[in-house]
């Protein structure tokens, strides 16, 4: 099978989109581009309208206002029948009173197609999701994974241009998530579907997606790659919902860069003008930790002396948390190596000098007072 | 980001408007169809019955206006009022002016020296428009003189002038032989409720929390009343402590005909409807509440009044309300039992069937469907909250042995299932023996039923084929409406309407709906005029009156599917009718197979709203019952309604038994 890659060429596009349930508004003019063979994630706190958006694209729930088009048609008052997609529910909606074979075959009937040409499909179908023994069985006979995998097959075996996923793995075990996502991802790649899958988890959304769109209060947050929404993300909502990140209060002084307490720090570029309430903030992993006697007050570079309150083992890494007068009563968190933590001989109650990494450092809108 | 959103940001223009999809199309027009079928059912009839209600009907004397000849034939020009006349005569009574859609009043009171064989010739005519007078049977309403010679004259009759307004209902309410019945009514309702309730709460109490033997015979037992029409336990009680009982004694000479009788009936009847709610209730509530009242030390009698009552109220409210409902409406048994003792359900029948005052039965159908609704309306206000209860992390509550609870348990219900048993028994008995009380050698004599009055054998088969047709088409209509209410995109509002009118029925009394259907179907400007007094009717009937319960049943059901199977679906470009057929219905099959039990059953044993529609040709065995026992036939009175009690029983385990079978060919899938 050749490996279809995303092209440039647009397949779905939503324009000015809005969705009013009563006098609420789920969606506030959504406007989006997906790419022909793309996987997009829709990504946002539960409620911030990524589901509705994903049923207005499928035409289960009509929007408001706006178009929708969908390979070239404009597809904004089609019932969902008369639209081209595949649909995975969380629930996987699987028949249960029919066999695996049949769920599968669902869609394949009354199509023109052959009984005997059914079977093949169904066949493959079931062999492309690695469940080629299973096709006799019920539902309720295989495990969640399973059953998500068979939902799959039944969602792609009309092979629709377009593929959507609705929290296909918020049901299952952690185990099976991890692995199927990957699964996912790789039938994906070789169907070439343009695909939009809606989830809450950041990391679902970051190991899948070609793009994640970040929302929030039926908003888009940020559209990016997920290396860009993680290392560049647009505003705090964004830098907070993924990863983790500490935020220092802070004020733009001279130059750009940012104080706190009597202590200025350079940071990545930003367009805030003097005097500017900001939020500082930067991500555990990038504090660099520095060895003993590492001059704190080196005016080129980020550095400051900080107590080293608590260390937490997590694994692959020690979660540190760190304290200094200047951030106030809040600590710092950074997240050190194993290696570092041996080389450097940290431990609780250390004094120690961090650095912020200039490019890391990142400035933030301060939210109106919460 | 403001969490508050407000429309009014949302730029002006249209709303996208949805195609419809082929689907949409088919399914809205399936449910206007349903709705339509409720409609007509339903709403007409009941309009009619309301207009009826405040039609009055009364004969205008001064529209009419006479001339008399002298001996020769000749008219000398004297024009007389009717309205004159009669001041002059007083012939008439003016309460005799008052009178029904069918009244007619004779004329030649008015004139003293009338006799029909004399050759004075007589002239008539209408005053106005309005006025209309029959000859014989021909209908006169033009304002031309009619020339009539002394003995066709004889025939004139006076027709009353239609008036809308609350006479029939001030009438009524200065009757008080007629409103008495309200305070009747309410009293059997709220006594036999109250009894109801407490006997099975305990019978409930004693099967979900001891660990007492036989519970599922015990279970058996305090459903069987189910299967019998509401009027047998009347004829047992007439057997028991009738003029003729064997029992009589017990009562220290207070009548069984009367309010004991219905009570005691009513107990009877009602009694598996208040189980069944309250057993419901009982078997809901969390363990853990009484592990954590053991663990405060509380005593048995304090958690009784502290968790097992209040985890039970929404059960206990809901059943009295759904018993009162049934007493109050009930009329098969206080015709029975009911004596002198009028209540209103059957008031509606005397005034119909008896005096043929169909006016004065509409405005008592409408007094008695005030409690009826006012009932209903709690009940699935009620309902509602039982709901919010259920939890799906409660421990389901297991009970512990003890000896003594377990014996008192026992006794109890042993006592109760001897009443239920006993009622059956003494039917059966009596419907066998030869001559009660004198010869009690036992005979079939009782089953010959085609010489007694009744309808004989062929209501019964007439009643087997209405229950099977109402099972059939009932559920049919019932499932698919369901469906389509509840899968339906969008519609929002006929949907909500369509609700509305499935629940209707169920606050509806059968005598009501009965009543209803003459008014409506047997008007001769209905098209639909034709069914009446065929099985068509009946099944109609039937049907719409079971509505509510069989809907309710199928809405459950159809709640349990996911959601989005219509979604998929339509996504993979199918037909929903594939859907509802192909997965839809096999996995509610036994949904689908209860409604069609209960309907059945309902069919059998129903005399209320039969009892206005049925003709010689479609006479029913409940019917026979009541009008054997009407006519003293009471022994095969009693012996058809064994016949009904064991017709459904049979109904029931060939329910049961193809359940089951339906179950383990259809529904390999629920098992793992």
């Amino acid at each position: 099978m050749t490996q279809h890659h995303a092209s440039d060429e647009t397949y779905l596009s939503i324009d000015n989109l809005w969705k009013a349930f009563g006098s609420f508004l789920a969606l506030k003019d959504i406007t989006l581009a997906v790419k022909n063979g793309e996987f997009v994630c829709f990504l946002g706190p539960s409620g911030c309208g990524k589901t509705t958006l994903l049923r207005a694209i499928a035409g289960l729930d009509l929007q408001t206002k706006g178009t929708v088009m969908q390979g070239g048609k404009d597809v904004s008052n089609l019932p969902p029948s008369e639209r081209d997609f595949g649909i995975v529910f969380q629930s996987y909606a699987l028949f249960p009173n029919l066999t695996i074979e049949k769920n599968i075959a669902f869609g394949l009937e009354n199509t023109g197609r052959g009984k005997a040409e059914i079977t093949a499909r169904v066949a493959e179908l079931l062999d492309l999701v690695g469940l080629p023994e299973q096709g006799k069985k019920y539902p309720a006979q295989l495990s969640g994974g399973q059953q998500q995998r068979i939902a799959l097959a039944r969602a792609i075996a009309t092979n629709p241009g377009l593929l959507l996923l609705d929290e296909p793995l918020s049901a299952l075990d952690a185990k099976v998530r991890v692995h199927l996502r990957h699964e996912i991802k790789e039938l994906q790649r070789k169907l070439g579907v343009t695909t939009v899958m809606v989830t809450h988890d950041q990391e679902e959304a970051l190991a899948m997606a070609d793009r994640i769109v970040v929302m929030n209060h039926g908003v888009i947050e940020q559209v990016g790659s997920p290396t860009e929404i993680y290392r560049e993300p647009a505003n705090l909502f964004v830098a907070d919902f993924i990863g983790e990140m500490n935020q220092i209060t802070s004020m733009v002084t001279k130059g750009g860069r940012l104080s706190v307490g009597e202590k200025t720090f350079a940071c990545h570029e930003h367009s805030f003008s003097d005097g500017t309430p900001v939020v500082a903030a930067i991500r555990p992993e990038d504090i660099i930790p520095h060895e003993e006697g590492y001059d704190a007050d080196d005016p080129n570079r980020n550095c400051i002396d900080v107590l080293l309150h608590e260390m937490e083992f997590l694994g692959s890494f020690w979660r540190c948390r760190l304290r200094n007068e200047r951030f106030g009563a809040s600590e710092l968190i950074a997240d050190f190596s194993i290696n570092a933590v041996r080389r450097l001989r940290l431990g609780e109650g250390r004094q120690m000098v961090i650095e912020l990494p200039t490019d890391r450092l990142m400035a933030f809108d301060r939210p109106e007072a919460s | 980001m403001a969490g508050i959103s407000d429309a009014t940001q949302m730029p002006a223009g249209p709303v996208v408007k949805g195609k419809l999809s082929r689907d949409d199309i088919l399914m809205r027009g399936g449910m206007m169809v349903i709705a339509l079928y409720l409609i007509i059912t339903l709403a007409l009839p009941l309009y009619a019955m309301l207009s009826k209600s405040f039609s009055t009907y009364r004969v205008e004397l001064s529209q009419y206006e006479f001339q008399i000849s002298d001996d020769a034939g000749v008219f000398d020009g004297t024009i007389l009022n009717a309205e004159v006349l009669n001041q002059q005569t007083g012939a008439i009574d003016p309460a005799e002016l008052n009178t029904g859609s069918d009244g007619r009043l004779p004329v030649t009171g008015l004139f003293p020296d009338f006799s029909f064989r004399s050759p004075v010739m007589y002239q008539v005519r209408n005053t106005s428009d309005e006025g209309r007078f029959l000859v014989g049977s021909t209908l006169q309403d033009g304002t031309d003189w009619v020339t009539l010679d002394s003995n066709t004259f004889r025939r004139v009759q006076l027709r009353p002038v239609k008036a809308t307004g609350f006479d029939n209902f001030i009438n009524y309410f200065s009757t008080p032989a007629l409103f008495n019945s309200i305070k009747n009514s309410l009293w059997i309702a709220v006594v036999s409720t109250i009894v109801t309730v407490t006997l099975a709460f305990w019978f409930a109490y004693a099967l979900n929390r001891s660990c007492m033997r036989y519970k599922g015979v015990f279970r058996l037992i305090a459903m069987a009343p189910i299967l019998v029409p509401s009027l047998l336990p009347g004829i047992a009680l007439v057997y028991l402590f009738g003029n003729q009982g064997i029992a009589k004694e017990l009562l220290f000479g207070a009548s069984i005909y009367g309010p004991i009788g219905i009570v005691i009936g009513s107990i009877f009847f009602t009694f598996p409807h208040a189980f069944m709610i309250i057993s419901t209730a009982l078997a809901i509530s969390d363990a853990r509440l009484y592990e954590a009242a053991a663990s405060l030390r509380a005593t048995r009698w304090r958690t009784f009044w502290t968790v097992t009552i209040p985890g039970a109220r929404y059960g206990l409210i809901s059943a009295a309300f759904v018993v009162f409902n049934l007493v109050i409406t009930d009329f098969g048994l206080p015709k029975v039992i009911g004596g002198q003792f009028n209540v209103l359900a059957v008031d509606i029948y005397k005034q119909v069937i008896g005096q043929q005052n169909f006016e004065m039965g509409a405005v008592v159908s409408v007094v008695l469907v005030i409690p009826a609704i006012f009932a209903f309306a709690i009940d699935r206000l009620v309902q509602s909250k039982q709901v919010a209860l259920l939890s799906a992390r409660s421990v389901p509550y297991q009970p512990q042995p003890n000896q003594r609870t377990d014996l008192i348990s026992f006794i109890y219900c042993a006592f109760v299932g001897l009443f239920i048993v006993g009622i059956l028994a003494i039917c059966q008995y009596a419907a066998l023996i030869k001559f009660w009380p004198y010869d009690l050698s036992l005979s079939l004599n009782n089953y010959q039923f085609d010489k007694m009055d009744g309808g004989g054998w062929a209501s019964y088969y007439n009643s087997i084929k209405l229950g099977l047709f109402t099972a059939v088409f009932g559920t049919a209509i019932v499932f698919f409406g369901a469906y389509l209410v509840e899968k339906t995109n969008g519609f929002r509002t006929g949907r909500a309407l369509f609700q509305m009118f499935a629940m209707l029925p169920m606050a509806i009394p059968g005598m009501v709906l009965g009543l209803a259907y003459i008014f409506f179907f047997n008007s001769p400007s209905n098209p639909l005029n034709a069914i009446y007094g065929t099985m068509a009717i009946l099944v109609i009937c039937s049907v719409t009156h079971f509505y509510t319960v069989s809907h309710l049943t199928a809405v459950t059901a159809l709640k349990q599917m996911d959601r989005e199977f219509e979604s998929v679906s339509a996504s993979l470009k199918q037909p929903t009718m594939k859907l509802f057929s192909r997965v839809t219905v096999p996995v509610c099959l036994p949904s689908v197979l209860d409604i069609s039990i209960y309907l059945f059953v309902n069919a059998m044993t129903t005399v209320s709203a039969v009892v206005f529609l049925y003709s010689p040709k479609t006479s029913l065995a409940s019917i026979a019952v009541l009008n054997m026992d009407d006519a003293g036939d009471i022994a095969p009175a009693a012996a058809m309604g064994m016949m009904i009690f064991y017709t459904n029983a049979v109904a029931r385990i060939i329910h049961l038994l193809v359940s089951k079978g339906v179950l383990v060919r259809t529904q390999a899938w629920r098992t793992r």
